[in-house]
């Protein structure tokens, strides 16, 4: 059995004449341990997908089952790093963590609360900016801080919506490489949403396109066979990478072309020219 | 960049206080210096423009007012009686100078025999506090209620009886305004249903808050021949004032940033953390702005409610000094203008202050 299992997942949003199908027969599973990358175009409908997962959304039919039990809420066993970082802008670096170590380990006393805290903010090495807000950090500090809230509660999966999408490439790489450390460390299942091919294929064992919505769908998998761990400079010469990069570039770029060619609604202009006020 | 906005903060709320604490910093550059003259010059000049229109102003009316005295007695009792009046006002008698507009300088003497007039009371009540120990103790002893001073206020004992009745109506708003806005914030449904009640009540004038809120004390006080009036007074400036800060609570917690709602569900905090951890503290910028307004509404309510409702306020002094016409009535009432404009700036300044002080977002406040 999947760790993870999506079973003809369809999401709708709105009602009667105005609903719009976001996702449609979606199925994916999932193993224990594996690090699965989904890479889509924006506006996909990928957050709608990962929110079904973590438990944030309910699907409008199918089910989402987690270790065989169907997903009806949040849960702290799935750790969620949001998009935008989602951090409390009026809670220092510490306390952020400590609001969420705090509801998942609600037993434990506050000195070994506070020990964890500080255990995670060093881990993504923030140790210096531990009493700083998040508005006194960069973008890629900011990520960081919800990369060590999410792991601090100690999730058995680890869900990233586009965790790096509003990075610039530098720190992106360097984001990428702690996210895979933290994750070979003690191999939790991974899912990382993503609109970025390369980093899809850096980091994760599979690739699952994501059709674009409305009625978005997931497309043929395609299986990394990269050693780990991997290495980001040898990885350009690499055969495998070139391969499979251009075989999901050559079906993104396809699929794109079918979404463009689908929608070839004509616009019918009413006829109309300037008045003469000139009797 | 952030050194920068928080310095910025400090400056917005007291702005005001910037010139005089850059000529005490020590080691201000030449170039503050300059800055610094040019900013004061400019107030001063602004202030002596003014004082110089007013000064005008009120000699322009002052003069308009005894040629029609003059020649109102000319027309009516002849030569020697216009004379008469001529001297008499040349002559500064208060029995026959015209009333009206002060001059600045009348103000400021106005201002001087107000506070004469607090030594004085001071000086009495004092007087009377001594003599009366030694009944008051027996009365006391007796069980009997004490002898209280029952002379009239100074002036100073009225600012302080305003800013009492403005404190206790600003804390009653935000214990009815504060929790009933994170109620009706919370839940849509009681969110509309409560909306035609805001909706209604909210434009009502003071002083038909006054007739309400006196319907009712005046009934709960029957038989109770105490003093109501600042009770009545609080509890107007209170019910007046709240709209602000009701409507901008429920609009706070209502728009909470949906990410951090979805942080508090993913960290899977109860209902309560939920409301106490994520909610308020995001939409205190918004309650603190509706206290804000909360407080200046109160304050300029204050004057119209004291007046109705007769307590020994403000409003009071100002509408007794008018009705009672005296020699120098008017000027007293520009003195009471300028105190309650000062002590509303003040109090603005006061929830500035404050609000920057809770608000993490370091931009807002002007």
């Amino acid at each position: 059995m999947a760790y993870l299992e999506l079973k003809n997942i369809y999401k709708t949003y709105g009602e009667d004449e105005n609903v719009t199908e976001v996702l449609s027969d979606i199925n994916l599973s999932i193993e224990e341990g594996e690090f699965v990358a989904i890479v889509g175009f924006t506006g996909s409908g990928k957050t709608t997908l990962v929110n079904l997962i973590n438990g944030l959304l309910k699907p409008t039919s199918g089910e989402v089952l987690f270790k065989g039990e169907p997903v009806v809420d949040t849960s702290h066993e799935r750790g969620v790093i949001f998009q935008n970082y989602s951090l409390l802008p009026w809670l220092t670096v510490g306390q952020n963590i400590y609001m969420a170590v705090k509801e998942a380990f609600p037993k434990e006393s506050k000195s070994v609360l506070h020990e964890r805290v500080k255990d995670y903010v060093s881990m993504v090495s923030l140790t210096p900016a531990i009493n700083k807000r998040p508005k006194e950090l960069s973008g890629g500090m900011r990520q960081r801080v919800a990369v060590a809230r999410a792991l601090a509660m100690n999730p058995e999966m680890i869900i990233m919506d586009e965790p790096l999408g509003a990075l610039d490439a530098l720190t992106r790489g360097n984001l990428q490489d702690e996210i895979l450390n933290i994750w070979s460390q003690d191999k939790r299942t991974a899912l990382l949403i993503t609109n970025d091919v390369d980093e899809g294929i850096y980091m994760a064992d599979r690739i699952i396109p994501l059709k674009p919505g409305p009625n978005a769908t997931l497309g043929p998998e395609f299986k990394i066979e990269i050693e780990r761990p991997r290495d980001k400079t040898a990885l350009n010469d690499n055969l495998n990478y070139k391969k499979t990069r251009n075989a999901i570039i050559e079906y993104l770029m396809d699929i794109g072309e079918e979404r463009k060619s689908v929608s070839h609604t004509k616009y019918v202009l009413p006829e109309i020219s300037p008045k003469s006020f000139v009797a | 960049m952030e050194q920068d906005i928080t310095l910025k903060k400090e400056g917005q709320s007291l702005a005001f206080l910037k010139p005089l604490l850059a000529k005490i910093t020590p080691k201000f550059q030449k170039g503050d210096l300059l800055a610094w003259l040019k900013k004061t010059g400019i107030t001063i000049l602004s202030i002596t423009l003014f004082l110089g229109l007013w000064h005008m102003g009120s000699k322009a009316l002052y003069n308009k007012e005894a040629d029609f005295k003059i020649e109102k007695a000319l027309t009516e009792q002849g030569q020697a009686a216009a004379d008469a009046e001529r001297a008499c006002i040349e002559s500064g008698e208060s029995s026959c100078q015209p009333n009206t507009l002060p001059a600045p300088t009348q103000v400021w003497a106005s201002l001087q025999s107000l506070i004469a007039d607090h030594k004085v009371i001071t000086a009495d009540k004092a007087a009377f506090a001594e003599k009366m120990a030694a009944t008051n103790e027996k009365l006391i002893a007796q069980g009997k209620n004490a002898i209280v001073y029952t002379g009239r206020a100074s002036f100073i004992d009225i600012v302080l009886t305003s800013i009492k009745t403005v404190f206790a109506g600003f804390l009653l708003a935000l214990l009815i305004a504060v929790p009933i806005g994170i109620i009706i914030g919370l839940s849509p449904t009681l969110r509309s249903a409560f909306n035609w009640f805001i909706q209604i009540f909210k434009p009502v004038s003071p002083v038909v808050w006054y007739l309400l809120v006196f319907m009712i004390v005046k009934t709960l006080y029957i038989g109770d021949n105490s003093d109501n009036a600042f009770v009545i007074s609080f509890i107007s400036v209170g019910l007046c004032a709240m709209w602000a800060t009701l409507v901008n609570t429920a609009m706070g917690v209502s728009s909470v940033d949906k990410d951090y709602i979805n942080v508090a569900k993913v960290l899977k905090l109860g209902t309560f953390q939920k409301v106490f951890k994520v909610i308020l503290p995001s939409s205190l910028p918004l309650i603190f702005t509706g206290l804000r307004i909360t407080l200046s509404v109160a304050w300029m309510v204050l004057i119209a409610i004291e007046l109705l409702a007769q307590s020994q306020g403000l409003g009071l002094f100002v509408w007794e000094e008018f009705q009672n016409g005296a020699n120098d009535s008017n000027s007293k009432i520009i003195v009471a203008m300028f105190v309650i404009g000062i002590i509303g700036f003040l109090l603005d300044r006061l929830m500035l202050t404050v609000q920057n002080m809770v608000s993490f977002n370091k931009n807002e406040g002007v």
